[in-house]
């Protein structure tokens, strides 16, 4: 089970009448539980590189590959939960094979129990966030795509959910693609970083993470992103050069 | 309760209003209750009031399901936009009373004709609300609904259904406003019973009682069935919704 992605453009016409490169060629491959993570500046493209991996962009160069019939379960930016049902419904309709034992398991480690009957009108961004990955975790995907899914969360929460999403993704063998200009999110949930560019992206650097995942201790995060900030400086040097 | 003193109010404008007036103009409250009294003795009243709550829930439920569906085509596919814009905008301007002589003369005296010219009548604002609301639906959601695999079915049920919802019920509301003041036109001039006929036999003979027994215990019904029936509805399509303050 393998996704390949292979995007060799994609131009956007404006409302002006003009185009606008967003996205030069960029190409790479995720693995069966492997977590790839997508590093990249704002407004460089991550949004619709994902539009284009989850086949609701078919407007673009290139091609892209994913296990047939494969399974989606995807964390938008922002929650995209139905207001009108409620967090339990919300979950069931996206996942209606998911069984009892296995939505109480994941409402518990969400911390989502007492919630089960609200609307998500009542609830805060942290806890809508937190329905929308129970519901991207009910599905039992095969590829879990993951989009800034901690942006505008406080520190505290931030970490509590990474911990859980850590929990999750580690529990069963998934693709999973996360997108986030976060890199400490970066070095703790990933195995392989893709460093992009500003807008239109290209791929900068492809930077395999030798430790597994759940090997790493703080030292080793301290040391591995110490090495990335170091990289990315001199890189950024060397074209200042040029 | 403010409801009640608002009713007792109307009553006691009317009652001191028929007072000057005089009876042959506006008959008092207790007088035009007599006429309906005998007329609901006589199985008249029910007749009629059957006759015309029948033709309106035909025509109701015609053109809100014609118009829904059409008003949800147009909203989704530009082409058949295009195609129905200007057939729209005819049936939209076009004066009711037009429509049901039309009718009358092409399919005859016939209950269908009546039938069918309210139904045509009410269409083209269900369409054009429908139309809206299908603009209006957060695209957000449909990609949401895409990504998850939701089937077509259960997409429609539970992502765009409850999106339309506020328009359907805004369609009622109009539409249904719409019906009760077309539906006695249309009686008035081709049918042998309904309120719409009555009206007609009353004004006549000039009979002022007989014609405000029919137009008020008609208004009756329609306030039971638009508290009864389309605000409840609408509460509930509308219930996830934060109250207004």
């Amino acid at each position: 089970m393998r996704l390949e992605v292979d995007i060799l453009g994609k131009t956007f016409t404006s409302a002006a009448g003009g185009t606008h490169e967003v996205l030069a060629p960029v190409k790479f491959s995720l693995g069966a539980g492997e977590v790839g993570v997508l590093i990249g500046p704002s407004g460089c493209g991550k949004s619709t590189m994902l539009r284009i991996i989850l086949g609701l962009d078919r407007d673009f160069r290139g091609d892209i590959r994913r296990p047939p019939n494969a399974r989606i379960g995807m964390v938008f930016q922002e929650p995209r939960l139905l207001p009108w049902r409620s967090v339990e419904q919300n979950v069931r309709l996206a996942a209606p094979e998911v069984d009892d034992v296995k939505l109480s398991e994941l409402f518990k480690i969400l911390e989502l129990e007492a919630h089960r009957s609200h609307y998500p009108g009542e609830l805060s961004l942290g806890l809508a966030r937190r329905v929308a990955l129970a519901r991207a975790f009910a599905v039992e995907p095969d590829l879990l795509v993951l989009d800034e899914p901690l942006a505008s969360l406080d520190d505290a929460l931030a970490g509590r959910l990474r911990e859980e999403i850590a929990t999750l993704v580690a529990s069963r063998p998934v693709m999973t693609l996360l997108v986030t200009h976060s890199l400490d999110d970066a070095v703790r949930l990933g195995d392989r970083l893709f460093f992009l560019s500003p807008r239109p992206a290209r791929m900068l650097a492809e930077v395999p993470i030798g430790i597994p995942r759940g090997a790493r201790g703080e030292a080793e995060i301290a040391a591995i992103k110490a090495g990335l900030v170091r990289r990315t400086q001199g890189e950024r040097a060397g074209r200042d050069v040029s | 309760m403010l409801r009640l003193v608002s009713f007792a109010l109307f009553l006691a404008i009317w009652w001191i209003a028929a007072l000057f007036v005089g009876g042959a103009k506006l008959p008092s409250p207790p007088a035009v209750l007599n006429v309906m009294i005998a007329e609901a003795a006589s199985g008249a009243l029910f007749l009629h009031l059957g006759a015309t709550l029948a033709r309106v829930i035909l025509a109701f439920v015609l053109a809100m399901s014609l118009g829904s569906a059409i008003g949800y085509l147009m909203g989704r596919n530009r082409l058949a936009d295009r195609l129905g814009d200007p057939w729209l905008i005819l049936l939209l301007n076009l004066p009711a009373l037009v429509v049901i002589v039309l009718a009358y003369i092409w399919a005859g005296l016939t209950e269908a004709a009546a039938i069918a010219a309210i139904a045509i009548n009410k269409l083209p604002t269900a369409v054009v609300t429908l139309r809206e609301g299908t603009r209006a639906l957060d695209r957000s959601l449909d990609e949401m609904a895409t990504v998850f695999a939701m089937s077509r079915w259960r997409t429609f049920r539970h992502v765009v259904l409850p999106q339309l919802a506020p328009y359907v019920a805004a369609a009622a509301r109009s539409g249904l406003s719409l019906v009760w003041k077309i539906v006695l036109v249309a009686e008035l001039l081709g049918r042998p019973n309904g309120v719409g006929f009555e009206i007609g036999v009353a004004f006549q003979l000039f009979d002022t009682p007989r014609l405000l027994a029919y137009s008020l215990t008609f208004a009756a019904v329609v306030l039971v069935i638009e508290t009864l029936l389309v605000q409840p509805f609408e509460t509930r399509s509308t219930r996830w919704r934060p109250r207004a303050a």
